[in-house]
């Protein structure tokens, strides 16, 4: 059902591909405000900030980054063998992808439960009497890897749909920009795990 | 099937391949550093690392690398504007009496 | 020429369907207009009820806790849902694409989606109005908006979903712009109000999601206590204020600068003259967006934060009222030896100019550090931002409506109805607020439901003055309703106007133009074309 004009055939690859930069950038503004209170409040609060990311679980977080970095491996390869016209091997690409994808927010589903059920939460009994930064660094902690955890969970979404559209050549060698611009998205959700990795782990 | 038969850059697999090697490389060597203790290096350390790391993903997964000039010129009125904010509120919270 | 259906036809089908689920630009510019007009009426009634509450001191018809819903509401209605949205989504939806030589936006359907997402905010909105309104002022700010008892965290994601709606369309705009003129269209050829809306689509995307991240963190605060901005826990809340005025700054130019686009359109067609300074206008556009992305701690000079902040704050702000001036001289410049031609459209621009002046001037007088200590969260402040947003902004959409009404419906209002009804809205409004920077100076602040006797006076003028003025708008929009259902079939081209969109039939037809044409001249190059209203 289209009410619109008909649209002769032909579609604006490059428009397409502009477009899914500009939401990129949207994106990337989104996390750069949480970010920027954190850099403030790390040096505001050092001694808590410090102490505080010694209590997350290092092995996780690292596992976490390799997962992440493998799928976006996957999801290029899938596009690359999509263009080369190998649907077969695009497809177990990013079944790879949806996986390592899943496999990333189980990890951090033990993790943030794991921190639960020692009351290490917003309004949690280990928090309350800690210091004022400590409480910080946990509301920052979880609020970023939550909206980074929803990302991740649009992303794998709009993977699954690809691989059907894939499966049902309505994406192709002749027309991915779709399958292109998904793993422009999924790139992006990498990249953005890749600061949050050092923030929140490793700058002890 | 696109207008004027644009050219599309294929990335080779072993490109890919390689980028990855290097990516997991890093993060072996930033969590490897993390923790040692020499500074505010100890600091700027792991986000240059992750720098490092985000420009391999954005150059060669998402072929900026190969796009034209106009995406590049975008990302980095992003990364000015960016820089610009954070120094405004650092001008702040830097010099504010607590 | 034969006759091609216009967009307004419908084939057979349902007809609400046929529009709703339109992906034609032209279509969801007026359904954007259908819903933000609707709810300009309720932002204007909460003004009215407002300023008769003050008509005698105490409470006359309605209590503290009402006044303080009713200007968030009004706050929020004003600004998320009218004046940020209206011409970038009206006629930036309408006109852009033609004005360029396009059939449509670079994304259609996304561009529906958009208004349905606007839909979606403008109903979460209103259903707190039903349920308990928020009573923290639009600003939301923290800490108070973590600890009120009203519907806080909805309205304030009401506001994230708008935002949302403006990414969508901003994100739209700018491709159109890059991927869809028409051959010959360069850049130094388009039209300054696609110039306008251009320079106003990146300022959305650019600042709208910090704001969305911003709001998401007080919804977070409301429900999980996060603490990052909750002095109790160790959080900051003049950190709120920056990320929240690093949007909301910009977003004032996001008001403005299409309003600017809008005037630069009129100004050549009336002096039939090419405009002075095309350059200076179309960089100017640029350069406010950009340099206005850069002042938003003017609105923090009492907040407590850093003195440091205060002077280079202060600094920009005197700075961005650079390229405004540059406008205005370019505007004036125009006129200059034009052959004048005086008519509706024409009188909206001159009303702008002085409206504009006063605003952009008050304006720098807040931006100084000491005054601004004296003024600030006073009348004058709310004198101020009425003239920028509701005397210069709105008022610039107003003469868009009255510029385009012609082509979009295919019909013509009654002029001479419409230059009283602009004179009596002109003399509303300056009666109703520039008693308040009086009011200001002395020292009446802002967001009281209640006030000392020796401000009754002004208050009285002011009062009759928001009656003046409602009498105006009715007027106006009355005018319009009756143009749209009895007006005189409008001629292609009424003023004599040199752009895209005159040189197709009033209303556009479904696909704009036959053949995408061929861009030979810049856009005011009047030697071909000939008003063809008497
Ligand atoms: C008939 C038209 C209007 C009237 C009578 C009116 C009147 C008022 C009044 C009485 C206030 C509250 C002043 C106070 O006590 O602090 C106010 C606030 C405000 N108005 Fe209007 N106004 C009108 C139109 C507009 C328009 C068109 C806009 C924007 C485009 C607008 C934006 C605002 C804003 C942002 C506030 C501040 C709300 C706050 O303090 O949180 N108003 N207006």
């Amino acid at each position: 059902m289209s009410y619109g004009i008909e649209h002769t055939a032909h579609k604006d690859y490059t428009g397409a591909k502009i477009g899914m930069w500009l939401f990129l950038f949207t994106e990337f503004f989104l996390f750069f405000g949480p970010v920027l209170l954190y850099t403030i409040y790390r040096f505001r609060y050092h001694a808590a900030f410090t102490a505080s990311s010694h209590e997350l679980d290092l092995a996780i977080g690292s596992i976490n980054t390799a997962i992440l970095l493998t799928s976006s491996l996957t999801m290029a390869v899938s596009i690359s063998a999509l263009q080369r016209d190998r649907t077969k091997l695009s497809l177990w690409m990013l079944a790879a992808t949806f996986v390592l994808g899943v496999v990333f927010l189980i990890n951090k589903y033990f993790e943030w439960t794991e921190k639960f059920s020692h009351g290490m939460y917003p309004g949690g009994e280990a928090l309350a009497g800690g210091p004022p930064g400590q409480g910080v660094f946990y509301g920052l902690y979880f609020f970023l890897t939550g909206l980074h955890g929803l990302h991740v969970l649009a992303g794998i979404t709009a993977i699954g749909v690809l691989a059907f559209m894939v499966l049902k050549k309505k994406v192709s060698a002749a027309d991915h920009v779709r399958l292109e611009n998904a793993g422009l998205y999924w790139h992006l959700v990498d990249v953005v795990w890749i600061y949050l990795f050092p923030i929140f782990y490793l700058v002890r | 099937m696109y207008e004027n038969g644009e050219k599309h850059y294929i990335a080779r697999y072993t490109t890919l391949v390689m980028v990855w090697v290097s990516l997991i490389g890093l993060t072996w060597l930033t969590v490897k550093i993390s923790g040692i203790g020499f500074g505010t290096f100890s600091i700027i350390a792991p986000f240059l690392i992750a720098s490092i790391k985000a420009f391999l993903v954005v150059d060669y997964f998402m072929h900026l690398k190969y796009e034209r000039p106009f995406f590049k010129w975008i990302l980095l009125v992003v990364l000015g504007t960016v820089i610009i904010l954070a120094w405004l509120v650092y001008e702040d919270v830097a010099y504010r009496p607590l | 020429m034969s006759i091609r259906e216009s967009y307004l036809e419908s084939g057979p089908g349902s007809k609400l369907a046929s529009w709703i689920f339109s992906t034609d630009h032209k279509r969801i510019g007026l359904l954007y207009l259908a819903v933000i007009m609707s709810l300009f009426f309720v932002g204007v009634t909460l003004g009215f009820l407002m300023r008769l509450e003050l008509i005698t001191r105490g409470p006359t018809i309605m209590e503290a806790q009402t006044y303080n819903s009713l200007f968030t509401l009004h706050g929020v209605i004003m600004l998320f849902i009218f004046i940020i949205p209206v011409t970038t989504s009206v006629f930036g939806n309408f006109m852009l694409p033609i004005m360029i030589g396009a059939r449509d936006v670079a994304f259609p359907r996304l561009n529906l989606l958009s208004w349905w997402i606007f839909v979606a905010g403008t109903i979460l909105a209103i259903t707190t109005l039903i349920l308990g309104p928020a009573d923290t002022g639009w600003t939301f700010y923290a800490p108070y908006s973590l600890i009120s008892g009203q519907y806080v965290a909805l309205a304030v994601f009401a506001v994230f979903v708008l935002g949302l709606s403006s990414i969508l369309t901003g994100i739209n705009m700018v491709t159109t712009v890059h991927r869809l003129r028409a051959p010959g269209m360069t850049w130094h050829r388009l039209p300054l109000f696609v110039w306008a809306i251009y320079a106003t689509a990146w300022i959305l995307v650019i600042a709208t999601p910090i704001l969305g991240v911003n709001l998401l963190m007080i919804i977070a605060e409301r429900f999980f206590g996060i603490g990052v901005f909750d002095p109790a826990k160790g959080g900051d809340p003049i950190l709120y204020q920056h990320l929240f005025w690093i949007y909301s700054h910009p977003a004032v130019y996001v008001m403005i600068l299409p309003s600017l686009g809008v005037i630069a359109e009129i100004i050549p067609v009336f002096s039939r003259k090419t405009v002075f300074g095309y350059k200076a206008i179309a960089y100017s556009s640029i350069g406010i967006a950009a340099l206005g992305s850069l002042v938003w701690g003017h609105h923090m000079f009492v907040s407590g934060y850093s003195y440091t902040a205060g002077v280079i704050f202060s600094l920009f702000t005197f700075l961005v009222a650079i390229p405004s001036a540059v406008k205005v001289y370019n505007f004036v410049g125009t006129m200059y030896k034009g052959s004048i031609v005086v008519d509706t459209p024409f009188y909206f621009v001159l009303a702008f100019i002085y409206m504009f002046a006063v605003g952009g001037l008050t304006g720098v007088i807040l931006g100084a550090l000491s005054i601004n200590i004296h003024l600030h969260d006073t009348y004058f402040v709310v004198a101020h931002f009425h003239y920028i947003k509701f005397g210069a902004a709105a008022l610039g959409f107003f003469a868009a409506l009255h510029y385009w009404f012609p082509k979009v419906f295919g019909r013509m209002y009654n002029r001479r109805f419409a230059n009283w009804s602009l004179l009596i809205f002109f003399i509303g409004f300056n009666l109703l607020f520039l008693p308040m920077f009086v009011l200001g100076y002395e020292g009446m602040p802002r967001r009281y439901f209640d006030y000392l006797p020796q401000y009754a006076n002004l208050q009285y003028l002011s009062i009759f003055g928001s009656w003046v003025l409602v009498i105006g708008i009715a007027m106006m929009f009355g005018n319009l309703i009756k143009g749209l259902f009895r007006g005189k079939p409008a001629p292609q081209n009424p003023w004599g106007a040199a752009t895209l969109e005159w040189q197709v039939p009033s209303p556009p037809p479904k696909e704009n133009f036959r053949e995408i044409p061929e861009v030979k001249h810049n856009p005011y190059h009047f030697e071909n074309v000939r008003r063809e209203l008497d």
